[in-house]
């Protein structure tokens, strides 16, 4: 390619410029503005101008800390028992506010706690619907991440045999991804309902003895609810890509694997998947990335609750950025997340290198 | 012997195809029932949930819901609204990728390679990451600044086409597949004398057919089903896409047949074209997996 014919400086850059220019201007200057604006106070509008604040939001969103706290004792000095044995326990709250022994812990409030011996060790957090967040995402990528490219390897291995008609299959088990999002969480958030179509099916099965839920009003399963209905949404376009990979490995392996005897799971184990590394390592990546971007169906389906339960860091820094028009705050979330998309990509492509 | 081993084989055929269609029944009962509900009003819609009636086009059926969904929000509007800003971007994309991949691969220019690896490395950076600094950005960028008449960006059709014409994924798939056309094409053009602009024009995109499919089906997804981005800039019904509109069908008391019709409407004429160009649909998302 390094020919004198193809060499052309002028016409080069003319070709590239408006498409990268463009990638520049809405691309590559938000990335670095976002860190720009995450050391600031910057607002949408506001009358006062914006100043340089360093870390502060990143401190703000950060600051976490565990707080010890011992039992209530009597004048004897013997630890407050209820009537259960428990001990009893200043509030949180004494710590937290106003209080001039414990300026660090000022304005924060408790997350969760644990107790080791009669001690009880509590996590506060300046800003406990971001930890929440963080959290819920985390929680949702490990899930997500494994079972849904585990479920679409399946798939594809299942579409994969000769069988008249399997392209009427693989039509219906990709349709899914072609349908919006939103739509989507529209649809199922109408099937989780207390008296809606999930519960019935269930009830239906189980003879009655399953007891219908609001699955997206409760705390304890909304998350799960919608980690089951994201997987169902994208897992054709994994299964495609699993397919692909599939095709791309030789049918001599399989005919040599056939001849040595092997059984189904030994082809598999020694054929198909060191076959399928490079596809493996991409799948994974993109359905991180993706399930980092969780955004809208937390936005239709839930808001966020019950109680921050499924709230997200992106439906964060859309709340802050956009909601609150805290620009600063909803960048400074946004650098926070493509830090951790970061990390992970770069782990898994560790993980998974050619060794 | 020889009876037996076929009843068997029969068998597991069978079994095969009851698993398959199985999973298909999982796959496709939500389009079903929202297909179906659309055409049943409030009360039965929600009656028939708790059986098989959910999926079958029974009792009271009509386009009442249609009516009244068109009645409530301007979805002509908005139906406009989202082929316009999709099918601009798309075509604006598809031109302006592909000559940057074409400048990338077959012309050799100072910078070059830096440039490249930029583009690359954008694809790591999920959109979600830049919506909020992308969001002050435009806010603040003029479109035609005279003397004190200044047009903001935001509530436009520009504001949801321009910063979705160029993007990382759609310059790779070119330059990848531009790196496997012979570059012998390219040379004997320039020794005939062909300018630059006639062999991408009359060389390579006529070669090009199954990559331009692939980016404008990956585009198209995208954009038709945008939510974050025109859910924040835009705040006109003039300029609503599709999924945005949905927010009107919100009231305090949620009429669940206008949704189930409005959802129809916007949901099964993409559904209809993916079945049409299922083939395309498929290798594009498969061709985005092989060579990455």
């Amino acid at each position: 390619m390094a020919s004198k014919l193809t060499t052309s400086n002028r016409a080069g850059w003319a070709f590239a410029l408006p498409g990268f220019g463009l990638l520049t201007l809405f691309i590559v200057v938000p990335f670095f503005f976002a860190f720009f604006l995450s050391l600031t106070n910057q607002r949408l509008i506001s009358p006062n101008p914006t100043e340089f604040v360093g870390l502060d939001n990143y401190r703000n969103l950060l600051s976490i800390s565990v707080l010890s706290i011992e039992p209530e004792t009597d004048d004897a000095g013997a630890v407050i028992r209820d009537a259960d044995g428990t001990p009893e326990y200043p509030r949180v709250r004494t710590f937290t506010r106003n209080n001039p022994d414990f300026q660090q812990y000022a304005g924060m409030r408790e997350w969760f706690r644990w107790h080791s011996g009669d001690t009880a060790k509590v996590v506060v957090a300046t800003d406990l619907v971001f930890w929440k967040s963080l959290r819920n995402t985390l929680m949702f990528v490990l899930v997500v991440a494994p079972v849904q490219g585990a479920i679409a390897l399946g798939l594809a291995l299942l579409i994969n045999q000769r069988l008249r008609g399997i392209n009427v299959y693989r039509a219906i088990y990709f349709m899914p991804v072609v349908v919006s999002i939103v739509v989507v969480s529209l649809l199922w958030r109408f099937l989780y309902a207390e008296d809606g179509l999930l519960n019935s099916i269930l009830g239906t099965f189980s003879f009655g003895m399953f007891e219908g839920r609001d699955w997206l009003g409760n705390k304890d399963t909304a998350l799960g609810a919608i980690m089951a209905m994201s997987i169902w949404q994208a897992v054709g376009f994994h299964m495609v890509i699993w397919l692909s990979g599939l095709q791309t490995i030789s049918p001599t392996l399989y005919e040599a694997s056939s001849i040595e005897g092997a059984s189904k799971f030994q082809t598999f184990r020694y054929v198909t998947w060191p076959g399928l590394r490079n596809t493996a390592v991409l799948v994974l990546i993109v359905i991180t990335m993706q399930a980092f971007a969780l955004f809208a169906q937390i936005d239709v389906m839930t808001n966020g609750g019950p109680l921050d339960s499924t709230s997200t860091v992106v439906f964060q820094a859309v709340e802050r950025g956009y909601g609150k028009q805290d620009i600063s705050g909803g960048s400074t979330i946004s650098v926070i997340l493509f830090l951790l998309v970061l990390t992970i990509s770069i782990t898994q492509r560790y993980l998974t290198r050619e060794k | 012997m020889a009876a037996i081993a076929s009843d068997n084989h029969g068998l597991r055929l069978i079994m095969r195809y009851v698993v398959l269609t199985l999973i298909a029944i999982i796959f496709i009962f939500p389009l079903v029932f929202m297909v179906m509900s659309s055409l049943k009003p409030d009360l039965q819609l929600l009656r028939d949930t708790s059986s098989i009636r959910a999926f079958l086009p029974v009792g009271d059926v009509s386009f009442d819901n249609y009516t009244a969904a068109f009645n409530r929000a301007p979805v002509a509007t908005f139906i406009f609204n989202s082929v316009l800003v999709t099918g601009v971007t798309v075509l604006l994309s598809l031109l302006f990728c592909s000559l940057a991949a074409f400048s990338f691969v077959f012309m050799n220019w100072k910078g070059r390679d830096v440039l490249l690896s930029i583009v690359l490395a954008t694809l790591i950076v999920p959109f979600e990451t830049i919506a909020i600094p992308l969001l002050l950005l435009v806010s603040k960028l003029p479109w035609i600044g005279f003397e004190g008449f200044e047009i903001g960006w935001l509530n436009t059709y520009r504001v949801q086409v321009i910063p979705w014409i160029a993007d990382g994924l759609t310059i790779f798939l070119f330059v990848q597949f531009f790196k496997d056309l012979p570059s012998d094409l390219i040379e004997a053009s320039r020794v005939e004398g062909a300018s630059w602009w006639q062999i991408y024009r009359r060389v390579v995109m006529p070669l090009a057919g199954p990559v331009i499919a692939t980016a404008a089906i990956l585009k198209f997804l995208v954009m038709y089903n945008q939510y974050l981005w025109p859910l924040i800039v835009v705040q006109q019904e003039t300029y609503r896409p599709v999924m945005v509109g949905l927010g009107y069908y919100f009231q305090l008391n949620p009429a669940w047949g206008e949704i189930m019709a409005y959802l129809t409407v916007i949901t099964v004429p993409v559904l209809a074209f993916y079945l049409v160009l299922q083939r395309a649909f498929i290798a594009s998302i498969a061709s985005t997996g092989v060579k990455g």
